[in-house]
């Protein structure tokens, strides 16, 4: 299940919301399709481009269709001083894609984002939701084979 | 100067879990002792205490919920702005992680305050393994009884730094994009679906019950002229105990990268994240304040081996992109800059691609709509200002490229 934009049903509640529209969608279909906005435009009465105009605004609402496990790996300054470099290319190596880019399997997709907020345990990442501290090249490898 | 502890005081002394353990230290007294007086006692008492926004512009909070309170309107709104996107800045996670019930108490004294029923903690989307915790946190505190006519609701952010900056969160709450917008009208009178609206940041907010049940007397004894109370600062970095640490304002610099975050060999620290100033070693007895240099607490330390062309590369390249695009002078400028920064990066820059830096900043500076592209061009002119000869170096690389 794609859980990483999970957030508890009572937040739907107001359907005239745009943002809290797709990020239902993007919860329910695991991202935005192009039949999934046009279908969201007619039923809130707006046009497409602005429904595609929010959900490119925002970089945990996809277009495309993503990995059943988003992996962001924080590209901020702190994270940056200690080495985030060697951890994308662990990464990198260990699942064979590049940033921006989903395996073939449809398992992992791989982002750099920017500062998450876990600079006292730089480097840092999130996968889906669940955040990652204090990566070595070593723990990479040992983080995703919990993910199945 | 020790670290003194204010808003931090409950954490890792209660269990964020558990309500019974913030009632067990005094949890909850302050909103009590809040009913029993008038609105505007309240808002004269946070008035007096000096306090001021601790998400970097320091506007003072009573002043803001006053504006608030007398504003005409049928709904009124506290939004709590937990999109802490400001790089090198972790200390709303620490503190939503480990004591959700005071911020709680804090925006349950400002609905009563400014008479809103309805409360919106705006919680960032990297944050969302902290969504589950607060949410029954509110849960036990409606179940207590202790929110009348008063209810919260949590707001989760989709990715977008921009949307810390105020009038853009209250577009990003309201289902759109999280454009800045134009003011005046300021939030207090037109905020949130146009609607007066007070929004503070999570630091801000646990200062009042404490405020509250101590007395704007106790508060405004803490601090400087015009900085009052404490500072919560993540420090990261070239440091040896990166973390959180809760301070009196006007506390020097230096007692914190140095005495509590064991720093060494430092060149130059960043304050306030990738918009802040950055600081040379010799300016280590700065004190941390409004007066001089605070921003949201972001303590970013560099050592001696770091190239500050680097840095400012690395922070430009993170403006540019997180730029709304609303405003022609950010939204170019910041691309401009990066793309400048690009060529000594790679060693091909020259004195007239500083001049060019330095015109652009003074054109952002004056005419961009916000905070995010009026001070994008800080961490240029502080390090031309206090590094050059890191851009220097740069520049004779190309000069001996060419030599070659």
């Amino acid at each position: 299940m794609n859980d990483h934009l999970q957030v508890s049903s009572s937040q739907y509640e107001d359907k005239g919301n745009l943002l809290l529209r797709l990020e239902e969608a993007q919860h329910r279909l695991g991202y935005l399709s192009e039949q999934a906005m046009s279908e969201l435009a007619e039923s809130l009465g707006i046009s497409v481009s602005e429904v595609y105009g929010v959900a490119t605004f925002y970089s945990f609402l996809s277009t495309r269709p993503q990995g059943k496990y988003v992996i962001r790996v924080c590209k901020g300054l702190p994270c940056c001083l200690k080495d985030s470099d060697i951890v994308i290319s662990s990464i990198e190596a260990a699942i064979g894609i590049r940033p921006g880019d989903t395996t073939p399997d449809g398992k992992f997709s791989l982002e750099l984002t920017n500062c998450i907020g876990a600079c006292d345990s730089a480097p840092a990442m999130l996968v889906n939701s669940e955040l990652h501290v204090g990566l070595t090249s070593r723990r990479i490898s040992q983080i995703l084979k919990t993910y199945e | 100067m020790p670290e003194q502890r204010v808003v931090l005081r409950n954490c890792g002394v209660i269990n964020p879990g558990s309500i019974a353990t913030y009632l067990a230290v005094d949890g909850f007294k302050a909103l009590n002792k809040a009913r029993g007086m008038t609105p505007e006692q309240v808002i004269q008492e946070v008035k007096d205490s000096g306090l001021r926004g601790r998400g970097g512009a320091g506007f003072p909070c009573g002043l803001k919920w006053e504006l608030a309170r007398n504003a005409p309107g049928d709904t009124k709104y506290v939004i709590c702005n937990a999109d802490e996107g400001e790089v090198g800045t972790f200390k709303d996670r620490y503190i939503l992680a480990n004591d959700p019930f005071m911020l709680i108490e804090g925006m349950a004294i400002a609905g009563y305050a400014i008479g809103a029923d309805m409360g919106y903690i705006y919680l960032r989307a990297e944050y969302q393994y902290l969504n589950g915790s607060l949410v029954k946190a509110i849960d036990q505190v409606r179940e207590q009884g202790l929110l009348v006519d008063f209810d919260i609701t949590i707001r989760q952010g989709a990715g977008a730094y921009v949307c810390g900056e105020e009038s853009a969160l209250m577009d990003s709450i309201e289902g759109k994009r999280g454009e800045v917008r134009y003011r005046p009208p300021f939030p207090p009178t037109k905020g949130l679906w146009d609607q007066p609206t007070v929004i503070n940041n999570v630091e801000t907010l646990m200062n009042i019950p404490q405020i509250m049940l101590n007395g704007a007397d106790w508060f405004n004894g803490m601090g400087t002229e015009r900085s009052k109370g404490t500072k919560v600062f993540s420090v990261s970095g070239d440091v040896s105990k990166p973390g959180v640490y809760e301070m009196v304002l006007g506390s020097p610099l230096r007692e914190l990268v140095e005495g509590l975050a064991g720093a060494e060999r430092v060149k130059a620290i960043q304050i306030g994240g990738a918009t802040g100033r950055i600081v040379p070693y010799d300016m280590m007895d700065t004190p941390l304040s409004f007066e001089d240099i605070l921003g949201a607490g972001a303590i970013t330390v560099f050592d001696e081996s770091r190239d500050m062309v680097d840095i400012v590369h690395k922070t430009l390249q993170f403006l540019a992109e997180e730029s709304c695009g609303k405003c022609t002078p950010c939204r170019e400028g910041t691309e401009v800059m990066a793309g400048i920064l690009e060529r000594f990066a790679r060693g091909e820059g020259d004195e007239r691609d500083i001049k060019d830096m330095e015109r652009l900043s003074q054109a952002m500076m004056l005419s961009a709509l916000c905070g995010l592209g009026q001070a994008a061009p800080n961490p240029v002119l502080d390090s031309l200002q206090h590094f050059r000869g890191d851009y220097e170096s740069r520049m004779q690389e190309k000069r001996g490229s060419v030599a070659r």
